[in-house]
């Protein structure tokens, strides 16, 4: 067996499977890249070669259009496939729609690309696959026993919660467009909100992308289709972050600022958002996931990408794996 | 306990004003005395425990969570309180604790929590192990949100986006409103934010009297028997483009044409002594040395206090501590060594006496002056400093302690820039700018809009390279907001300071993300980064110290510019920045 060691590098472009000739979400554009995720910050566009889930891959067409890449190979959950001197396939991450660990297998040793991933309860995708390997990496965007996510009940609750105490305001809630939007109106749905959900246009692509791939949303209505404003009091309406101490939020009656994200449990990060509910909600896996999730997959050796990786390190080293931090710079914390 | 820690998370996330005061009006009226009077002292920072402090709390958490993942979580969240409150863990329900028995507050999770006022007596009247026991059987029933709100108790000052100030203003609409609802009250007269601020001090927490007050059913609390601190009156930094206009009032009069300097003034000009800001206290009760927060520094000054004679001087006196020697005032430099000492040694103080040069007056010999303009004000205090010499005299002190602020004369704008040019190049370290005192003022409580001005001197500027940076607090949790920069010696950078301050958040952006990318190591919190960026780094000014391997430090260092252009290598020496040291 040749240890993963010995053909994963790191560069400026990113991680670089030598044993594939690929990059596993470049941030430049590359011959041949394996894109885990539909995040703007893992999946970019001008690759010669892509390799993603069709879900991915839909999604990267709808953000950069049709061309994105020149060869785009979409690999189904579980589908194997000769790439350079190595076999790739995908199993499911449980973070967003279509987003995969990437399994590479090479000279009898198998490295786990986890990619973005979660452990906690998400019907807008597939849930989390424990995969048995030789090296895990792993992401560690929340990577400190700080980080405890609360049920998403609990977190939307509070939303309705407010709704009920304010029934004259329009609750404004700041949600990344891919993955956490899709969430939060199914959250909504599950707990019997059945009126409709109002949105901001740059939300509105996805979720149809959504639908179409068989998650079921309920009636949303474009903001800009609501004739009289005024009407959006007591009403929940969606918007991408950067919007909601933008002009546009001001047209809103009486607005009551919410943030969807798992960074809201932090009080200054809910400050810097100016964010007056904040509700924490993460796509990324929480402390106990992430050790959850070592401890399951016991693999070897674990590698660190992206976050807190030193608190992550620490932890496994103590936990008796092998473990070390990658240093990948690029990958935004706020991003998504 | 549970009202209390709702009251300080809603006050957090609110961001207007109206909002903030309506929710803790509302507090302050659905809560009964004592809990509401603790949980005003707890915003204000008035309540002060011996035993629970930040220091027991840092004790805890690092026998419950391992040491690196403490520090790497405080670093990232920027906050000790919020940090403890998200590790805190909770111990399985089934597992009684191993003190059950001993500790008040040990009880089941669906029990209420004991009161605001229960915690507070508790934490005030325990003995060192009780304290302890207790505070960790609340911290195991709380939520997060509580165990935020009970540490930050113990942290004093809750930081929570209301200021002291505006405490008081929120006090006196509660007042104003309860008026509305109170017969009795139809007669007396409206509090304002300045009566809350004059009895201020001379209440204390839980403050049933002040309440009583407030709601119309007592009247004002009596505190001119005691030894009170007087909120100070402060000043705006002067904005040099209006200067001609808010001058030009000045000369504006109706007396004929004559001599300039004749004509009344409607500014006073001062230096502005670079000594620390201190309110003397005197009467046939005590005596005391306030710094301008209203801490109580007598302890530090016991040379200055024993000197003054509480039969000759009496009032409440605003000037500034100096360095003096000789009737010589002397640097900030020699002050410093004075600062924060709790029990002087007759060897410091001989070697560095202190004296008090006054400004103004508040009270004298019992008489309010507050009201009067500083014009008066000035009068009288020159008057009583004139009647007191022979005193003075008598009290063998051939330099006397207290000595008066001079107005400068000038008779226009050239004369005034002049003036502050001379104060640009003064010797000695102890000027640092110009004071304008509008002379009709009364003596208002806080920063008063077009009263008092500082218009501080030039500030010395550096080139200097960042050497390490660390992640920000509060609002600026997790930012790379906090920077070590260093001066070269040879091929050598060594730290002179470190700043905060002085940047957009555009340019904190900038500066967090060139950190990120141009990372060489880490030091727990710290990370080195490559010496290639310039800062222009705008201080007051330099002196010798022991604190950065450099042996010189900065006052109020902050960054004035990025140079994204500057080659490190072109930044400057250290013996550049040795030789602006003033003795």
């Amino acid at each position: 067996m040749r240890h993963p060691q010995h053909w994963i590098k790191t560069n400026e472009n990113g991680l670089y499977c030598e044993a594939l000739d690929a990059y596993i979400d470049p941030m430049q554009p590359v011959a041949r890249a394996i894109v885990t995720h539909g995040h703007a910050d893992h999946a970019r566009a001008g690759h010669g070669e892509v390799f993603a889930t069709p879900e991915t891959m839909e999604i990267m067409r709808i953000r950069y259009g049709e061309d994105h890449a020149a060869k785009q190979v979409e690999l189904a959950y579980g589908e194997k496939i000769a790439v350079g001197n190595g076999e790739l396939h995908f199993v499911p991450a449980g973070h967003i729609l279509g987003s995969a660990q990437a399994v590479i297998d090479h000279d009898n040793a198998r490295l786990v690309l986890s990619g973005d991933y979660k452990r906690s309860y998400d019907p807008t995708c597939k849930p989390f696959e424990v995969t048995p390997c030789d090296v895990f990496v792993t992401e560690a965007t929340f990577g400190l026993p700080v980080f405890r996510h609360p049920p998403i009940n609990q977190e939307v609750n509070k939303l309705l919660a407010s709704l009920a105490l304010f029934p004259e305001r329009c609750h404004l809630v700041g949600v990344y467009a891919l993955g956490k939007c899709q969430r939060v109106v199914l959250a909504l749905r599950e707990l019997g909100y059945s009126k409709p959900v109002y949105m901001h246009g740059a939300l509105l692509k996805l979720c149809s992308m959504y639908q179409q791939f068989g998650v079921e949303l309920g009636e949303i209505v474009a903001v800009n289709d609501v004739e009289n404003l005024k009407s959006l009091a007591g009403e929940i309406v969606l918007a991408p972050p950067s919007a909601l101490n933008d002009r546009w939020s001001r047209k809103l009656p009486d607005v009551i600022t919410a943030m969807a994200s798992g960074w809201m449990q932090i009080r200054a990060r809910s400050k810097q958002r100016k964010a007056e509910l904040p509700i924490i909600i993460s796509d990324h896996c929480d402390w106990p996931e992430l050790l959850q999730t070592i401890r399951e997959v016991n693999p070897g050796e674990v590698w660190v990408t992206h976050g807190r990786e030193a608190a992550l390190v620490h932890q496994a080293q103590k936990m008796g794996y092998k473990a070390k931090a990658l240093s990948l710079v690029g990958y935004e914390d706020d991003a998504e | 306990m549970e009202a209390f820690a709702e009251l300080v998370d809603k006050l957090y996330f609110t961001s207007s004003n109206l909002a903030k005061s309506a929710i803790l009006r509302d507090y302050l009226r659905s809560t009964p005395d004592p809990d509401r009077g603790w949980a005003i002292a707890a915003i204000a920072g008035t309540l002060n425990f011996d035993l629970f402090k930040r220091k027991l709390i840092k004790d805890l958490i690092v026998e419950r969570v391992d040491p690196v993942l403490f520090e790497l979580s405080y670093d990232y969240v920027g906050e000790m309180s919020e940090t403890v409150a998200h590790l805190w863990p909770t111990p399985e329900p089934s597992e009684p604790h191993e003190n059950a028995e001993q500790s008040a507050f040990n009880k089941q999770a669906e029990k209420p929590l004991p009161s605001l006022s229960e915690v507070v007596k508790h934490f005030q009247n325990s003995t060192k192990q009780e304290v302890q026991e207790s505070l960790i059987d609340l911290l195991n029933v709380m939520t997060p949100n509580q165990r935020w709100a009970l540490i930050k108790l113990g942290t004093r000052g809750l930081r929570i986006g209301l200021s002291a100030r505006f405490l008081k203003k929120i006090l006196a609409e509660y007042a104003q409103i309860s008026a509305l609802t109170n017969d009795y009250q139809q007669t007396q007269e409206q509090i304002t934010v300045e009566d809350i601020e004059r009895v201020w001090h001379g209440v204390e927490p839980p403050y049933i009297d002040l309440f009583a007050w407030l709601e119309g059913k007592a009247a004002k609390p009596d505190i001119s028997k005691k030894i009170t601190f007087q909120p100070v009156m402060l000043s705006h930094p002067v904005d040099e483009e209006l200067l001609p206009e808010m001058l030009a009032d000045a000369y504006e009069s109706d007396s004929p044409p004559g001599i300039a300097s004749e004509r009344p003034q409607a500014w006073q000009a001062e230096w502005k002594f670079d000594g620390i800001r201190v309110q003397l206290v005197v009467n046939e009760n005590g005596k005391a040395l306030f710094s301008r927060t209203g801490d109580d520094i007598s302890h530090s000054f016991p040379d200055l206090l024993s000197s003054i004679n509480a039969h000759v001087v009496s009032g409440v006196f605003d000037g500034e501590l100096l360095a003096m020697h000789d009737g010589e005032i002397q640097s900030f430099n020699r002050l410093q060594q004075r600062l924060n000492k709790k029990k002087p040694t007759k060897k410091l103080m001989s070697e560095n006496p202190v004296g008090m040069v006054l400004y103004d007056a508040l009270f004298i010999d019992g008489k309010d002056l507050r009201e009067c303009s500083l014009a008066d004000r000035v009068d009288a205090l020159h008057a009583w400093h004139q009647d007191k010499h022979e005193h003075f005299k008598e009290a063998n002190q051939k330099h006397p302690v207290l000595r008066l602020s001079q107005a400068l004369k000038f008779s226009s704008l050239a004369e005034l820039r002049k003036l502050r040019e001379q104060a640009n190049h003064a010797d000695g370290g102890f000027i640092e700018g110009l004071m304008l005192k509008k002379r009709d003022g009364r003596y208002v409580a806080g920063r008063p809009k077009g009263q008092w001005y500082k218009w501080k001197r030039d500030a010395k500027l550096i080139d200097a390279v960042i050497m390490y940076a660390q992640r920000g607090h509060g609002k600026r949790s997790s930012f790379y907001s906090d920077y070590t920069f260093g001066c070269w010696q040879d091929d050598t950078l060594l730290p002179i300071g470190k700043a905060y301050s002085g940047f957009t958040d555009a340019e904190l952006k900038e500066i967090d993300k060139w950190v990120r990318r141009n990372t060489l190591g880490r030091f727990g919190p710290v990370k080195e980064v490559k010496k290639e960026l310039v800062f222009e780094v705008a201080f007051d000014s330099v002196h010798e110290s022991k604190r950065h391997k450099s042996g010189l430090a900065l006052r109020f260092p902050r960054i004035h510019r990025i140079r994204w252009d500057k080659p490190a290598a072109e930044a400057d020496m250290l013996s550049t920045l040795r030789s602006m040291i003033e003795k």
